[in-house]
């Protein structure tokens, strides 16, 4: 529990210097809030003035950086110019698309990755082996926004069996009732199968695209884990003991491969977080990255500015999450002890 | 170097793959180099009654929708690529070692600090952060050189940092310390040449990154600007030609930029096996 309560604390320094980072850098983007806010480029000076001064603008910038601070910790992001809503509604909304893209494509990869590892790792120098270091190779080749238009153009015009990249869902359905946002999870507990086959259909080619940029130091990392730990001499005296392969394989040595696997995991979901914008863009989903990145382009600098800080701190509790399965999966490491 | 030189044919042969991938950087340098005067048509000259066509014998890889051979613009387009991921690289390779090497040499506060904000860089998703960097210093080429270097930079922080101090109270320091070096000639002469390979092994795979995150950025519109023949570009422009059937504006540049980053990965793990043949995996 103390160890808990350290690491937590720990996480605070990091956020914070990630909230400064955020801020200065949402501040250094070009263009004039005052100007937009005013409604019109060609609005006088009188009016842009009143503006800044409504917004805080015309303080000193630590100052603003205080306010600003003070408005993030009421949960308050800001609004978007764009949809003229509050920030932080607008991500909460859309969260829930690109949280279903990643998790279905992160289990994807997980369960593609982990189990080609293993068996390349248990005959080296065999087919499985090769297939795995080809896939773990090209896999980190493949810009993600190339393999998904490759993706579309076969499974959708060639092939004809992936519906058009335009979302989540067809325009014309009528979507279930929200109750976690995961379409696939809502159609099912609405009990419409019918939506629920056009919801997995909708998100299979993007998930894909995700998974096999993900799949590559997955499939990599476990497989050099796993080569390591099976070459060790505890897996030697098992053997000689005659134990049952599965026991060995699962239990003895996968349990001790699992912790350079664990950090692969954390940070193969980080770039997903990132890859998800191109990802997002390139089949049309729904999701915050796509909404940061018309923010973005719009200079609607506050949606940035928290999708930003909603990364990283998804990000940092991901991080916190893997510190906590190190302990479970080795206690040796000790972070119950003195963190 | 005649032991070096033996010692490489040796990988070599032993490794095809990096052979490989050697070839594959002469092919994309040569390109880089000597492209705009090795191809048969303007790059960004425009000629609509040619628009759209599909790869023929007088455009090998097709036209696009302004009638621009596509196969002028891929060629061109390595060398803004390839400069862009060199200059990134470099740039944060010696920011990068320099630094690390000062914080794990001296420690102290330094090294605290810097630690921190090296932290700080990597809770962000590295794209979302080159992202909002070039959108905040301004859309141009030199911004995404500065976002690809600042976001590579914690690597080579770490890893100098790391091997310095590994090395820092090894008996050949101990010795120079003893015969009157001072920190920076310590550092410059004993500790950084040392550290060398492993920065330059991590150079290789980063440059592979650094060719999509730049590739990438102006997918999104970020950087590079249209008609700059650019991969990223090329594939955004070619990415609503996809649903029609006509892959060949977009799949090109993609395949063009696939093989470069490809190149450079299979060029890393080649060089960690010369530098460390104990990491092989």
């Amino acid at each position: 529990m103390a160890f808990l309560l350290r690491r937590l604390l720990g996480v605070v320094p990091t956020l914070f210097g990630v909230v400064v980072a955020a801020f200065v850098l949402t501040r250094l983007l070009p263009g004039d809030p005052a100007v937009f806010f005013a409604n019109s480029v060609t609005a006088d000076a009188a009016t842009i003035e009143a503006v800044r001064q409504k917004l805080g603008l015309d303080l000193p910038l630590w100052q603003q950086f205080l306010i600003y601070t003070g408005q993030l910790l009421r949960g308050d992001l800001g609004n978007s110019i764009g949809s003229g809503q509050p920030v932080a509604v607008d991500l909460l909304r859309l969260l829930p698309a690109s949280a279903e893209l990643t998790l279905v494509a992160f289990a994807l990869a997980v369960l593609v990755a982990v189990p080609l590892g293993i068996a390349a790792a248990l005959r080296p120098g065999s087919i499985i082996d090769h297939a795995c270091r080809l896939l773990s190779t090209a896999g980190v080749s493949l810009p993600t926004f190339v393999t998904g238009l490759l993706l579309i153009y076969i499974f959708y015009y060639q092939l004809g069996t992936a519906p058009e990249p335009i979302g989540r869902i067809d325009p014309f359905a009528i979507p279930p009732p929200a109750v976690t946002g995961f379409l696939l999870i809502d159609t099912l507990l609405a009990g419409d199968s019918e939506g629920f086959v056009a919801a997995a259909r909708q998100i299979v080619l993007p998930a894909v695209t995700m998974a096999l940029f993900a799949l590559a130091p997955l499939a990599r990392m476990t497989r050099a884990s796993m080569l390591g730990v099976l070459g060790s001499e505890f897996i030697r005296t098992a053997r000689a003991n005659g134990l049952r392969r599965r026991k060995i394989i699962f239990s003895y040595a996968l349990r001790n491969a699992l912790l350079p696997i664990v950090t692969t995991l954390g940070m193969v979901f980080s770039n997903m977080l990132g890859a998800n914008v191109l990802v997002e863009r390139v089949f049309a989903w729904p999701g915050v990255g796509s909404y940061a990145l018309d923010s973005l382009i719009a200079l609607d600098y506050a949606p940035v500015q928290g999708f930003m800080l909603l990364m990283a701190t998804i990000f940092v509790l991901v991080n916190l999450v893997i510190d906590l399965a190190y302990a479970v999966i080795d206690p040796r490491t000790g972070l119950f002890q003195h963190a | 170097m005649r032991e070096k030189l033996s010692l490489l044919r040796y990988v070599l042969a032993g490794n095809p793959v990096t052979l490989l991938a050697l070839v594959m950087l002469a092919v994309l340098l040569g390109c880089a180099v000597l492209g705009p005067s090795l191809v048969p048509y303007d790059p960004i000259a425009t000629n609509t009654s040619v628009a759209l066509q599909a790869p023929s014998a007088a455009h090998w890889f097709g036209t696009d929708q302004l009638g621009r051979d596509v196969f002028s613009r891929v060629v061109v387009a390595a060398r803004l690529d390839l400069s862009i991921a060199f200059a990134a690289v470099l740039l944060s390779m010696a920011i990068g070692s320099v630094l690390g090497a000062a914080m794990g040499y001296f420690r102290g506060w330094l090294d605290t600090a810097a630690s921190r904000a090296t932290d700080v860089l990597m809770a962000f998703p590295l794209f979302v952060l080159a992202m909002a960097m070039v959108a905040a210093l301004g859309n141009s080429v030199s911004s995404v050189v500065y976002a690809t270097a600042v976001i590579n930079l914690p690597f080579y922080i770490r890893l100098a940092r790391a091997e310095t101090s590994i090395r820092r109270d090894m008996g050949y320091i101990e010795a120079a310390r003893v015969g009157g070096s001072g920190h920076a000639r310590i550092l410059r002469v004993f500790l950084l040449p040392n550290i060398l390979p492993s920065l330059v092994v991590q150079a290789s795979v980063n440059l592979g990154w650094a060719v999509l995150n730049t590739a990438g950025l102006s997918f999104i519109g970020l950087g590079v600007r249209a008609p700059t023949p650019e991969w990223g570009i090329m594939v955004a422009e070619g990415a609503q030609f996809i649903v029609s059937g006509r892959w060949w504006i977009a799949a090109f540049p993609g395949a063009a930029l696939m093989l470069a980053v490809f190149c450079f990965n299979l060029l890393g793990d080649g060089l960690r096996d010369i530098v460390d043949p104990r990491s092989r995996t």
